[in-house]
């Protein structure tokens, strides 16, 4: 009887699994410090904070940069994140990566099966967006630029985004409202969309390397 | 015991009890199952014999995993401990066969396109 308790048996293989075919798939929110993260996954899920031992609090202060968020009054000191229950087998969990270069020891783990990412800029910082762009692109995860467009930033059109961070081809750029759930939900539905269309054209290579 | 006593301490003091002295001194998991996106269910049948002695933290995290099947974040979210903590109490719970593990979907599987036409739909019906 011991032998049916192993641990070969707990430990089901997916999709297989006989206590549960309950799927949960992961999507990142990546973008520079204040550029809306937080707003973005409160908007379209059920938002609670997930801890990690590192402390993250007063530390960052003297470093991070407030130029342009003066208005930003707590920093994050825990990820960020969110379930989107899809249906009773299927959920969608955000997590909002942290976004100071200095936790970049986090991201691994957090790309990890990753469904895809969505890089949150503000055009008025746009490079504070570069390293996630760079990271995504590396590790060939699939993302779509999303820009948030604060009340007063100068309103730029999706191709310019593309050409200032220079964009492979096919990467989307949306524009979009962090604030509203509809927005941003068309947000991730064109994540989906994309992250779908890069992985069948993985599948087929000779079709889908012309882009 | 009354709650009317006045605490000098609230929420924002941070836990009380050092995070070390709820996983007994250990800061690594005995087993490496415990990924962000693993999915824990408790067992539906326990092990049979004597159930083992838990602390009030794995008995909380045992009571989320008997909800509902829910990945690894979403425990040390829900119980609002730490990660590593959770990851800690998970392998106790595992080891004494309490719960069940799912590993998550690797990456190479991942896009099996009704799945993800499943989540499209699910996104625009929300």
């Amino acid at each position: 009887m011991d032998s049916a308790r192993s641990d070969s048996v707990r430990s089901h293989p997916p999709g297989s699994a006989p206590a549960s075919s309950f799927m949960a798939l992961k999507i990142l929110v990546a973008g520079g410090f204040g550029v809306g993260k937080t707003t973005l996954v409160g908007s379209v899920s059920e938002i609670r904070p997930l801890s990690t031992e590192e402390r993250l609090t007063e530390a960052g202060r003297p470093v991070d940069r407030l130029d342009g968020v003066e208005h930003k009054t707590t920093t994050t000191v825990a990820m960020d994140f969110g379930r989107i229950t899809l249906h009773d087998d299927l959920a969608l969990y955000l997590f909002g990566t942290p976004g100071q270069d200095r936790f970049w020891f986090l991201w691994d783990e957090l790309a990890q099966g990753a469904l895809g990412a969505v890089v949150l800029a503000d055009t008025r910082r746009l490079a504070d967006c570069f390293s996630a762009i760079d990271y995504f692109e590396h590790r060939a995860i699939p993302f779509v630029v999303a820009v948030n467009c604060f009340d007063g930033a100068r309103a730029h059109r999706p191709d310019e985004v593309a050409r200032a961070l220079d964009l492979d081809p096919g990467t989307p750029v949306l524009l979009c409202d962090a604030r509203d759930r509809a927005s941003c939900k068309e947000v991730l539905i064109g994540l989906v969309e994309h992250a779908a269309a890069s992985y069948e054209a993985r599948l087929r290579p000779g079709v889908g390397s012309g882009g | 015991m009354s709650d009317s006593t006045p605490r000098w301490y609230d929420d924002e003091a941070g836990p009380m009890v050092r995070l070390y002295a709820m996983t007994a001194g250990r800061a690594r998991p005995s087993s490496e199952a415990f990924a962000l996106m693993a999915v824990v269910q408790a067992e539906s049948r326990p092990a049979t014999g004597n159930p083992p002695a838990l602390s009030p933290e794995q008995r909380a995290i045992l009571a989320l995993c008997g909800e509902r099947p829910r990945p690894v974040a979403e425990i040390a979210s829900d119980s609002g401990l730490p990660l590593g903590v959770v990851r800690v109490l998970l392998s106790d719970l595992l080891a004494a066969e309490l719960i069940c593990v799912n590993r998550p979907v690797p990456p190479a599987q991942l896009p099996a396109t009704h799945l993800l036409k499943e989540v499209i739909d699910g996104l625009r019906a929300l």
